[in-house]
């Protein structure tokens, strides 16, 4: 591991100020500790967050406002997320380990770089990491890797299962910059990688998540998330997927539709959604709107696989959805 | 070669396996180093030194004040700095659970946890269980299930074991093996761990 200057900011403000100035933020520590020991991040100043008042979950009318800071534990165990948005919780406790939840905030979860192994194999190629240098996972072992979202230069997916959910859910959040405050979408927060994946997120220079807003709603009842991967636990998904019903009279009214391990980034799947609407819940509706999730979609050597796991994983979410609550 | 068994016996006090890996490796690294390397090393603050941060930790109870350098994982300064050694190092990427303790009441994995960001810490670790030469519970269920082959994993297991417990994760074979999923065996002795955790947490 490189040296790097250790800072314990006192207030968000200070915190900001510094980071404007090149230092970067750490909270939880589990991905940047371990990629620092790897030498694929090479900070010289660090900020540790973790005395910030920004660990509070909280309920403002029927949304949920969860700080950055929280971890992901204490968010998947915390009894309002349970109640008004159990697919938060649920999508929580299918990533990582126990450990690994009790340590990894919110905001870092969604910040998390990828597990392409390329991308920390320091004699491999990978722009990512190092921008120009070639993607060595097209041509090389991609059976984990994306097939919407991807382009030349890196087929590397977007590793958080709750950025899924939170997409689905169209959540919201707060950041704080050098200007103030301002908030955008979560799904905004993810890049594609076009010829630039070493830019992976829209966070302009210093900026610090402060919260997340989950807007309530009756889909949040009917929610479930799905993850299908090598192991029953402690495993990045190959493909997975967060679904929201609302069915009133036997007729689906409200459909939220998002799906991770395929993508490069969370996946928002509106025009499924919007084949569903006003449709009566069956296997053979599911199906169809399922079959265009994969319009586009460019499978590699080893993960054409998902091509026909991904709208299987969809019609089981939906499913399971609509047995939900 | 000889026939007689006392004289194999080692001359002097008996070191343990530890205490003669350190002190080979010590003199292995030394002979190792290049003279350049040494003058290097003993330059006053070059580039490449880093600033230690002073931490106050509790482990098992007692307090200690440590210099360490920010690079430092709580895991490398239990086993370095206060010879704690019970707590291991597998994968040293948060990936294998070994190195599992609690860290003020909560499991965590103490090979990416930085000890620089942990001042103030109440630390628990697998040599605190013991009291009055009574193991705890969990270490005697783990030895009754024969939870364990090799043992290498096993202080992480417990440690691990401790946190589901205290969590409410044991309410059927099946919720235990999902939440004991960050630590791996890698003899395969996970019935016997499960068993090991289902008994200890029916006990208290």
């Amino acid at each position: 591991m490189f040296p790097f200057v250790l800072e314990k900011p006192q207030s968000t403000e200070e915190a900001v100020a510094a980071a404007v100035g090149g230092a970067r933020y750490i909270a939880g520590g589990t991905t940047l500790v371990d990629l620092m020991r790897e030498e694929v991040e090479r900070p010289e100043r660090l900020l540790d967050i973790n005395a910030l008042p920004l660990a509070g979950i909280r309920v403002e009318g029927e949304d949920l406002v969860i700080g950055a800071l929280a971890r992901m534990a204490e968010v998947a165990a915390d009894p309002n997320v349970k109640r008004l948005q159990p697919v938060v919780a649920e999508s929580l406790i299918e990533g990582a380990s126990p450990q690994l939840r009790n340590m990894a905030t919110m905001g870092g979860n969604l910040l998390q770089r990828v597990r392409c192994p390329y991308f920390r194999m320091l004699d491999a190629g990978c722009n990512k990491r190092t921008p120009g240098s070639g993607c060595s996972a097209i041509e090389g072992l991609n059976a984990g890797h994306a097939i919407l979202g991807t382009s030349d230069h890196c087929v590397a997916t977007h590793p958080s299962d709750v950025a899924v959910a939170l997409v689905a859910l169209d959540a919201t959040m707060r950041v704080r910059g050098p200007q103030g405050e301002r908030g955008f979408p979560v799904e905004e927060l993810f890049r594609l990688p076009g010829d630039t994946p070493h830019l992976e997120h829209s966070l302009l220079a210093g900026e610090l998540i402060v919260e997340i807003r989950v807007p309530g709603g009756p889909h949040g009842r009917r929610a479930r998330y799905l993850k299908v991967r090598d192991r029953a636990s402690y495993e990045f998904a190959l493909v997975s997927a967060a679904a929201a019903l609302v069915i009133e009279d036997g007729v689906i009214r409200e459909v939220r539709l998002a799906v991770g391990g395929v993508a490069t980034r969370p996946w928002r799947l509106r025009d499924c959604e919007a084949a569903l609407v006003g449709k009566r819940p069956d296997r053979h509706v599911f199906e169809e709107a399922a079959g265009l999730a994969t319009r586009g979609a460019r499978p590699l050597h080893h993960n054409a696989f998902k091509v026909e796991l991904l709208p299987r994983t969809i019609v089981r979410a939906l499913e399971m959805a609509g047995e939900a609550a | 070669m000889t026939e007689n068994p006392s004289e194999l016996r080692q001359p002097g006090p008996i070191i343990s396996r530890r205490e003669a890996l350190q002190a080979t490796a010590g003199a292995a690294a030394l002979a190792a180093l290049s003279p350049a390397s040494v003058a290097a090393a003993n330059a006053p603050a070059a580039a490449t030194s880093t600033v230690t941060v002073t931490v106050k930790m509790t482990v098992n109870g007692r307090v200690h004040t440590l210099a360490v350098d920010p690079r430092q994982s709580v895991l490398d300064v239990l086993r370095e700095s206060l010879n704690l050694t019970g707590t291991k190092k597998g994968c040293n990427q948060g990936a294998c659970g070994a190195c599992t303790v609690l860290v003020n009441g909560k499991r965590i994995v103490s090979c990416l946890t930085l000890a620089a960001m942990h001042d103030g810490a109440q630390i628990e670790t697998i040599e605190g269980l013991e009291k009055g030469g009574e193991l705890h519970p969990l270490q005697e269920a783990f030895v009754e299930h024969e939870g364990l082959q090799c043992g290498f994993c096993t202080p992480g297991q417990i440690m691990s074991g401790l946190g589901c417990i205290a969590e409410g994760h044991t309410g059927s074979p099946e919720e235990i093996q999902f939440w004991m999923s960050g630590n791996i065996c890698r003899c395969g002795a996970y019935p016997g761990i499960v068993a090991a955790i289902a008994d200890a947490a029916g006990r208290s």
